[in-house]
C-alpha cells in the first residue's frame, strides 16, 4: 500500500471527488466486511467518484465503481483508502 | 438422462442483472413458485419449450454477488448449482446472466461459476440497453477469453430471446458431455478474480460507451439532498391516496355482486340454516376479504413499478439515515413499506436483507405497520364515533384520527425495532453495501406477473383459513339453537356466547363487552373478518330491527366511547391475523420466534388499549 500526502479515507470525500483505491484498512474491518467491500469493487486500483450524499450527516454515500453505482455508509467508507485525484 | 425428462437449467446471476425478466420471457406464464424446504429461499421454476421441441425446465436462482455466502439466497444458489440442495435435482448446465452494461462488475461471478467445472453458458443481457449507451462488445472475443459460449439476449422483448432458445437446443446436449475446460487458471481469491475480470472485460469491449445520461440526470434530482426524500414523500403520499381513491370504484363493484348474490342465496334457499350459512357465514364472511383486492393490487402495483424501475434502491438509500437510528438499514425499508398493504408479503421481503438479525428485527416489527386489513376495522369505528366535523376550517377530524392511527404504527415499529436490537439483537452495526441499478422503463408484462402472484396468494388466503373461521363462527354462534322458552335473542345461548362471557374476564378491565371478545375469535383468522363477525354477532342477537339498522348505528348504541377507542388502540397492536403468524413460523424458521412476535404484540396491545379505556374513561366522567 503506498501511502502519500493526497491519501485520505473514501469517507471523507465529497459529491464530485474522484480518487483510486489504494487499499482497504488493516483494522475495523471485519474479514467477511472486506470480502465484500472487495467484491463490489472497491479494490485496489479501482476509480472511484463521489456521486450523492444524504440529508443528515452527508450520510449515506452514493459512488461510482467499476460502471455501477453503489450505495455505502461513510462508517464503512472510512475503512477504504484512496489517492485523491488532484482537478486538472 | 431418462428419454422424454426435461433438461434442468440454472438461471444465475448478480442482483440486477435483469434475470428475472429474461426468466419471465423465456417461460412466459409457465412458472412454478415455491419455497425450498427448510429454508425461506424461493424456488422459481419453469418450463421453455423450443420450437425444435426440446423441453427446458428452467430454475430461476436467486439473486448473487458470489458463491461465498453472504446470505441464504446466496447459500441456496451455491448448493443448487452443485447439486446439494434438498428437493432439487442437480441442473444440467448453468446459463450465466451478465448485464452488458457493466460487465467488468458482473464477470467475477461468471469466472467463479466457471471454476465450479460444471457445463455453462453466459448471456449477455440488456444488449439493447448497452448499444444505447453506446457500449459495443465483441461477444466472440469474450467467448474466447471466457472459454465459454456466449449469445447476446435482449430480455425486454420477446424476439430478443430468439439467438438465446436457438443456442440453448443447440448446444445442450454437447455441452452437457462437456464441461468448460480449463478451470485451474482462474484465480480463487476476490482480488484475482476480479484483475482477470477485468483483464477480459478489456478484451472483450470494443467502445466504452458513455453513461446511461437518463440515470445521472434522474439521480441528481431523486437522490438531491433535499429534493430526494422530498419526492420520496410526495410518492408515499401519491400512493396511499391512490390506494384509497382508485380502489372505491371497483371496492363497490365487488361489494354490490356479495349483495346480490347474497340476494339470489336468500331466495333461492329455503332451508333456514343453510341459508344462514351461505348468505351470513359464507358470503358475508369471505366478500369482507375479497373486497380488499384492489386496494391490496393497488399497493402493489406501485410497489413494483418502483422496484422495476430502480426507484427503489434509491428510496432505501434515501431512509437509511432514518433506519440505521434504530439499528436497521435502508434495505429494512422495503418490507416495511410492502407491510402498509399486508405484513405476509412485507416479511417475505425481508428476505432480502442479509443480516440475519436485522432481518429477525424487521419480521418482528413488520405486523405494527397498518395493513389494508385493518382499514375496515378503523373505517367502521371512526365513522361510527368520530365526528364528522373540520377542526381549524380544513382539516377533517375523522382523516386526521385516521391519520394518527397510521402514525402510531410506524412509531411504534421503530421503537419497538429500537428495543429489540438494543437488547435481544444486539450486534455489531451493520453495514448498508447496496448497489443502485439503472433507471428503466419497468416491463408490464413483469409486473403483470408480479400482480397476478399476488392475487393468487391473497385469494388463496380469502378461499382459505377466512372462509374456514367464517364457517367456524357461523356454526358456533348458531349452535346450540336457543330453548323454546327463550327470553334473549338466540345467540345468547350459543356456544359463541359462551366463550365470548368466557373471555370478557379477561377483557372487561380493556373496556370489550362480550359481543366485542365472540368478534375477536375469528377475528383471529384476519383482521377484516372482526367487521363481519360483529355484523355477525349483533345481527343475530339484535331483532329484525337491529339486522337493518346499519353496523354503525348499531355500535354507537351499544359502545360507549372508551370501549371503541380501546378497540380501535387493540387493533393498531394485535396480532389478529393467523397468516402473518404462520408466514413469520415459515420465514424466522421458529416456534420461539412466532410465539415471542405473538406475545409481545397481545402484550402491547392489552396495554396500550386498557390504558386508553381508562384514560378517555376519566376524560369523559363515564
Amino acid at each position: 500500500m503506498k501511502v502519500s500526502a493526497n491519501t485520505r479515507t473514501l469517507g471523507s470525500l465529497r459529491p464530485g471527488q474522484t480518487c483510486r483505491v489504494i487499499g482497504i484498512a488493516d483494522q475495523g474491518v471485519s474479514a467477511e466486511m472486506e470480502d465484500r467491500l472487495l467484491r463490489m469493487g472497491f479494490a485496489e486500483d479501482a476509480e472511484i467518484e463521489v456521486r450523492h450524499e444524504g440529508l443528515f450527516g452527508r450520510d449515506p454515500m452514493a459512488v461510482k465503481v467499476d460502471g455501477v453505482i453503489l450505495a455505502l455508509r461513510r462508517r464503512e467508507a472510512d475503512t477504504i483508502l484512496v489517492e485523491v485525484d488532484t482537478p486538472k | 438422462m431418462t428419454p422424454g425428462a426435461a433438461y434442468r437449467l440454472a438461471l444465475v446471476g448478480n442482483p440486477n442483472c435483469g434475470k428475472s425478466a429474461l426468466f419471465n420471457a423465456l417461460t412466459g406464464g409457465r412458472q412454478k413458485v415455491g419455497n425450498y424446504p427448510g429454508v425461506t429461499v424461493e424456488r422459481r421454476v419453469g418450463r421453455l419449450q423450443t420450437p425444435s421441441g426440446i423441453a427446458i425446465d428452467i430454475i430461476d436462482l436467486p439473486g448473487s454477488y458470489s458463491l461465498t455466502p453472504h446470505s441464504a439466497d446466496e447459500a441456496v444458489t451455491n448448493k443448487v448449482i452443485l447439486g446439494q440442495q434438498e428437493g432439487e435435482l442437480p441442473p444440467d448446465a448453468i446459463l450465466c446472466v451478465v448485464d452488458a452494461t457493466s460487465l467488468a462488475f458482473h464477470l467475477p461471478l461468471v469466472l467463479e461459476l466457471k471454476r465450479l467445472g460444471r457445463p455453462m453458458l453466459v448471456t449477455l443481457n440488456m444488449m439493447d440497453l448497452a448499444e444505447r449507451d453506446g457500449i459495443r462488445i465483441d461477444t466472440a472475443a469474450l467467448a474466447r477469453e471466457l472459454g465459454l459460449p456466449v449469445v447476446g439476449s435482449v430480455a425486454v422483448r420477446k424476439a430478443g430471446t430468439r439467438d438465446l432458445i436457438d443456442t440453448l437446443s443447440s448446444t445442450l446436449e454437447t455441452l452437457k458431455s462437456q464441461p468448460p475446460a480449463d478451470t485451474a487458471s482462474i484465480p480463487t481469491d476476490v482480488r484475482g478474480l476480479r484483475r482477470e475480470a477485468r483483464r477480459i472485460a478489456l478484451a472483450a469491449i470494443l467502445s466504452e460507451g458513455r453513461e446511461h445520461k437518463v440515470t445521472r440526470v434522474l439521480d441528481r434530482i431523486f437522490l438531491h439532498r433535499l429534493a430526494g426524500p422530498a419526492i420520496l414523500f410526495g410518492l408515499l403520499f401519491l400512493m396511499f391516496q391512490a390506494v384509497f381513491s382508485w380502489a372505491e370504484t371497483p371496492m363497490n363493484w365487488i361489494d354490490e355482486s356479495i349483495v346480490g348474490l347474497q340476494t339470489l342465496a336468500s331466495s333461492e334457499i329455503t332451508n333456514p340454516a343453510l341459508q344462514s350459512l351461505l348468505v351470513d357465514g359464507i358470503l358475508a364472511g369471505v366478500g369482507s376479504v375479497v373486497i380488499f383486492l384492489p386496494q391490496i393490487l393497488i399497493l402493489f402495483l406501485f410497489i413494483l413499478v418502483l422496484e422495476a424501475s430502480g426507484y427503489m434502491a434509491r428510496a432505501a438509500f434515501l431512509m437509511d439515515r432514518l433506519m440505521a437510528g434504530v439499528g436497521l438499514n435502508g434495505r429494512a425499508f422495503i418490507p416495511l413499506l410492502s407491510s402498509f398493504a399486508c405484513a405476509i408479503p412485507g416479511i417475505m421481503a425481508a428476505r432480502s436483507i442479509d443480516s440475519q438479525r436485522d432481518r429477525l428485527t424487521t419480521i418482528m416489527v413488520a405486523p405494527l405497520m397498518t395493513c389494508s386489513a385493518r382499514l375496515p376495522v378503523y373505517t367502521l369505528i371512526i365513522a361510527a364515533f368520530i365526528p364528522d366535523r373540520k377542526i381549524w376550517g380544513t382539516i377533517g377530524l375523522q382523516g386526521l384520527v385516521m391519520f394518527s392511527l397510521y402514525v402510531f404504527g410506524i412509531v411504534a415499529a421503530l421503537v419497538v425495532a429500537a428495543v429489540l436490537k438494543r437488547t435481544l439483537m444486539r450486534g455489531a452495526a451493520q453495514p448498508l453495501l447496496l448497489e443502485l441499478p439503472k433507471y428503466q422503463m419497468p416491463i408490464w408484462r413483469d409486473v403483470a406477473i408480479g400482480l397476478w402472484e399476488r392475487a393468487k396468494i391473497f385469494m388463496r388466503r380469502a378461499g382459505g383459513i377466512i372462509l374456514i373461521s367464517m364457517i367456524v363462527l357461523w356454526a358456533l354462534s348458531s349452535f346450540p339453537p336457543p330453548p323454546p322458552d327463550a327470553t334473549q335473542p338466540p345467540i345468547y345461548y350459543s356456544a359463541a356466547a359462551w366463550v365470548g362471557k368466557g373471555l370478557q374476564t379477561v377483557f372487561a378491565p380493556i373496556g370489550f363487552n362480550w359481543e366485542i371478545s365472540v368478534a375477536l375469535i375469528p377475528g383471529l383468522a384476519a383482521r377484516e373478518v372482526a367487521v363481519a363477525a360483529l355484523g355477525t354477532v349483533y345481527a343475530l342477537s339484535g331483532s329484525e330491527d337491529a339486522v337493518a339498522t346499519s353496523l354503525v348505528e348499531t355500535l354507537r348504541s351499544a359502545w360507549t366511547l372508551p370501549t371503541a377507542l380501546s378497540f380501535l388502540m387493540w387493533y393498531v397492536f394485535a396480532p389478529q391475523c393467523l397468516s402473518t403468524l404462520a408466514v413469520a413460523k415459515r420465514e424466522t424458521n421458529s416456534w420461539g420466534w412466532t410465539f415471542f412476535m405473538a406475545g409481545y404484540l397481545f402484550a402491547l396491545a392489552y396495554v396500550f388499549a386498557g390504558a386508553t379505556y381508562w384514560i378517555t374513561k376519566s376524560i369523559v366522567g363515564l
